[in-house]
């Protein structure tokens, strides 16, 4: 009567496997601050992955209301805190508009020369995390050590090393002393070696490579759909620079290439960083060849300014991609409204569709070469 | 805060961009003086207030400017400082050396004053046996508090750093920092060993202990000099690798125990890779066992006694092809074995935060860590036994040959740790999937045609 033999489960049903939800953050070694990543996993694949954001939400929007315009520089360097002079610059770029200020062009000279510097030192703590994440931790300290002499370079010409506050309504904090164009040259002269250096430390390196290589691919088409910008974009071949296409600060007489990654893998948007790198050198060169003299500061900013109601958009290149700021004014002293166009919260949005499907490790290998700050993420 | 702005006048508003919108390039346009005022004959920069004195920020700290630095750094008295006393310790190792000779034959002695004491021979095989277990397992301790340090130091100057100057008091005798190890080990005997509430208590606490005695158990055969192992054993290498793979039991546990996400995957990975990374990590020193024709150490050790030509030492890693194969898998397989960083994704610090350690503290933590380095001074000692001639010479000339050859073992098991730690602090991390294609698609093969390779020599050259 038994002789009917059980129905035999096919053996995907047989084996009991379980999906472990895990963490990944907000305190987490490799998210690179207070992100947090609800990853699903099946053994060491990605299932389902939701970041949550707003772990360091601080309502500077709402807080730039409530002060005038000079005051509202001082938040914009709490964004992007790892490349604070750009967020100095379009902030005072979206005032000046609304003001009618124009500014001089050593003041133009100087604030390319300390945002090109400050592209570097970002793209150095990129270059040195990124190393980190992958299990290199000795360019890390290569990295912090050119970080340090441009971190000394900016506390020398304006007293801060992380929040500088030093690009100002109508021009710069102080003008540069003649010491500090010396000592930039210097730096500038032993910086191109070390770039050299990097490359042979790990870009070049066949266990790196094989690691970001072929992981994380956004395609042009999909790079534009998600509206990626700066070195993202780039990696995946899309030529679009702000510094290019909408030229700022006197950005159309310097002469400096963009570099495009190929496969928009991991590797091309580690890659366009460290070519970054070396156009920045060539910005700064140049930029400090042709220092013109006059005064830093325009004149005509009033101590309280009042500018007229009105709106103005400005974006810069900053290190992270396009950032941009909205600014209207209905008359007051205050900003009416701030709007931030934050790079890093918006290359943030692939990861939730991208992860799904990578390992465990190619997580951190995404996460890495999207290059997030979470103080612009959360603002 | 008081930058001298030249003209910050605030009742003139200026409509916006009303007299000329037309944007001209920076570099032709003059500077835009107001209308208002007569045009200044020359303009003179205004004193920067915040840099005054010239940059007085970073003149405090001008030193550690790199480009000054990197200039003349040997003529700092801190490398001059440094590179006398390691002459002086390298002469003090010389001087040893001449002093003590040989330890094989002390312990000869020491083994007939037990024998004439008019013991019974069983006490006397029993006093001797814990004599051997008692240095063998120092060996191990003070391993761990050298190799620490002597990691921080070159995993510091490898990162252009200067790791610990300051353990080690009082001032003067603080060699750069030589007691920062043993003070570590100290803290890590005092601080709380928490067992985390979902832990599985007994797997928890048990896991440091199966990681680390059969590591202790394993340097019975290893040979530290001519004639110097605890045990001689026919079987020795056999049983080395045989106690060195109990090992990976105690991280699955460690993993499993600890009620850790983070530390259940590194377990697993940990059990995946170190089952597989043991079969080429066997399989390549098969041409060093047909070679010398015995498992024993000692015979491995006198097989590569001699000189070719009088010059080249006849070390199996001078074996053309075979040699350096054999010897680049074993090496390979041996930091695989040790989860050090190209393949440390068991504890990948920045995927599983630490992996299968993460939730242990205080001596548990620090089990580890011993057996780590236990098992990298087990790599190295038998990468210089199969490859590098045990304690034999390099140079045939009277004074190398003259050296003991415990010294010269613990020289080229030295060379083998620096090796190891260069690696570390040098390579990034392989994933999961290309770790394991490593192993069996490209060692494990090539240590299946080395082993064709060295028949062949057999055959047609070693007759």
């Amino acid at each position: 009567m038994n002789n009917v033999p059980e129905p035999r489960t096919p053996p995907q049903a047989a084996l009991k496997s379980d999906r472990l939800f895990i963490n990944l953050g907000p305190q987490h070694p490799s998210t690179h601050g207070v992100l947090r990543i609800g990853l699903t996993i099946d053994g060491e694949v990605i299932v389902k992955a939701v970041p949550d954001i707003g772990y360091l939400h601080r309502g500077t929007e709402k807080l730039a209301e409530v002060r005038n315009y000079h005051h509202c520089v001082v938040l914009t360097d709490r964004w992007d805190y790892v490349a604070a002079m750009p967020n100095n610059l379009v902030f005072c770029l979206a005032a000046e508009k609304l003001m009618g200020v124009k500014t001089t062009p050593r003041a133009d000279a100087l604030r390319v020369i300390m945002c090109e510097m400050n592209r570097i030192a970002s793209h150095l703590l990129f270059f040195g995390t990124y190393g980190i994440d992958l299990g290199a931790l000795t360019p890390f300290l290569y990295a912090f050590r050119e970080r340090e002499m441009i971190l000394d370079l900016f506390e020398m010409s304006c007293g801060a090393r992380l929040t500088y506050n030093y690009i100002r309504l109508g021009g710069v904090m102080t003008d540069v002393s003649p010491e500090w164009l010396k000592r930039t040259t210097e730096f500038v002269e032993y910086f191109k070696p070390r770039l050299d250096e990097y490359d042979t430390l790990l870009t070049y390196n066949p266990i790196f490579m094989n690691r970001t290589q072929g992981v994380g691919i956004v395609s042009p088409q999909e790079a534009v759909s998600w509206a990626l910008s700066g070195p993202n974009l780039r990696g995946s071949g899309v030529n679009h620079d702000v510094r290019k296409s909408d030229p700022y600060s006197g950005y159309e007489n310097y002469d400096f290439d963009v570099p495009l990654g190929k496969t928009g893998s991991c590797w091309d948007r580690y890659f366009c960083r460290v070519q970054e790198m070396r156009q920045s050198v060539r910005i700064i060169e140049q930029a400090i060849a042709k220092l013109p003299d006059g005064p830093f500061m325009a004149s005509g900013v009033a101590k309280i300014p009042k500018p007229a109601p009105g709106e103005a958009y400005a974006h810069v290149e900053g290190a992270r991609g396009d950032l941009g700021i909205y600014l209207a004014s209905d008359g007051g002293i205050s900003p009416f409204r701030l709007h931030v166009h934050a790079p890093s919260f918006i290359n943030l949005a692939m990861l939730q569709e991208k992860l799904v499907g990578m390992k465990v490790s190619d997580v951190i290998a995404l996460l890495g070469s999207i290059d997030i700050v979470l103080g612009e993420v959360d603002r | 805060m008081t930058a001298k702005k030249p003209d910050p006048e605030d009742k003139k508003p200026e409509p916006a961009a009303a007299p000329a919108p037309v944007p001209v390039p920076a570099a032709a346009a003059p500077a835009p003086a107001p209308a208002a005022k007569a045009a200044p004959p020359k303009y003179v920069p205004p004193t920067p207030v915040l840099n005054r004195g010239n940059g007085r920020l970073i003149e405090d700290r001008f030193t550690t400017w790199p480009t000054q630095v990197f200039a003349d750094r040997w003529s700092r008295p801190g490398y001059q400082w440094g590179a006398g006393m390691l002459a002086g310790i390298l002469l003090g190792f010389a001087v040893t050396s001449a002093l003590i000779g040989e330890l094989a034959g002390w312990g000869d002695k020491l083994y007939s004053l037990l024998g004439a004491q008019g013991l019974p021979p069983l006490a006397v095989e029993a006093i001797w046996v814990a004599i051997k277990v008692i240095l063998v397992m120092h060996v191990i301790l003070i391993n761990g508090l050298w190799s620490i340090w002597w990691e921080r130091k070159i995993s510091a100057h490898i990162q252009t750093r200067v790791g610990p100057t300051y353990a080690g008091s009082p001032k003067g005798w603080n060699f750069h920092g030589w007691a920062q190890t043993a003070i570590d080990g100290i803290k890590l005997f005092l601080k709380e060993d928490v067992t985390p509430a979902a832990a599985d208590k007994w797997v928890h606490a048990l896991a440091p202990a199966i990681v680390v005695v059969p590591c202790i158990i394993a340097f019975a055969p290893v040979l530290f000099g001519d004639g110097l192992a605890a045990a001689s054993l026919d079987i020795g290498t056999l049983y080395i690798f045989a106690f060195a793979g109990i090992s990976v039991i105690g991280i699955v546990m460690a993993g499993w125990g600890s009620g850790n996400k983070y530390s259940l995957l590194g377990g697993l990975r940990g059990a995946a890779q170190m089952v597989s990374y043991e079969l080429p990590r066997g399989f390549s020193v098969v041409p060093v066992l047909m070679f010398a024709g015995s498992l024993d150490l000692q015979v491995i050790a006198n097989a590569q006694a001699g000189y070719w030509q009088g010059i080249i030492p006849r070390w199996f890693i001078f074996y053309p092809v075979v040699g350096q194969l054999a010897f680049t898998i074993f090496l390979i397989a041996s930091v695989a074995e040790t989860n050090r960083t190209p393949f440390d994704i068991p504890e990948a610090e920045s995927e599983l935060v630490s992996g299968f350690h993460t939730e242990y503290s205080g001596m548990k933590w620090s089990i580890f860590f011993l057996a780590e380095y236990a098992y990298v001074l087990l790599g190295s000692f038998l990468l210089a036994t199969f490859f590098l001639g045990g304690g034999a010479s390099p140079i045939n000339a009277v004074p190398f040959t003259l050296v003991p050859s415990w010294l010269w073992m613990l020289g080229k098991a030295m060379l083998m740790m620096f090796v190891f730690l260069w690696i570390r602090w040098t390579l990034p991390r392989f994933r999961v999937d290309q770790l394991m294609d490593y192993c069996w698609k490209f060692l494990l093969p090539w240590s299946f045609v080395n082993i064709a390779f060295a028949g062949l020599y057999l055959a047609f050259w070693l007759k």
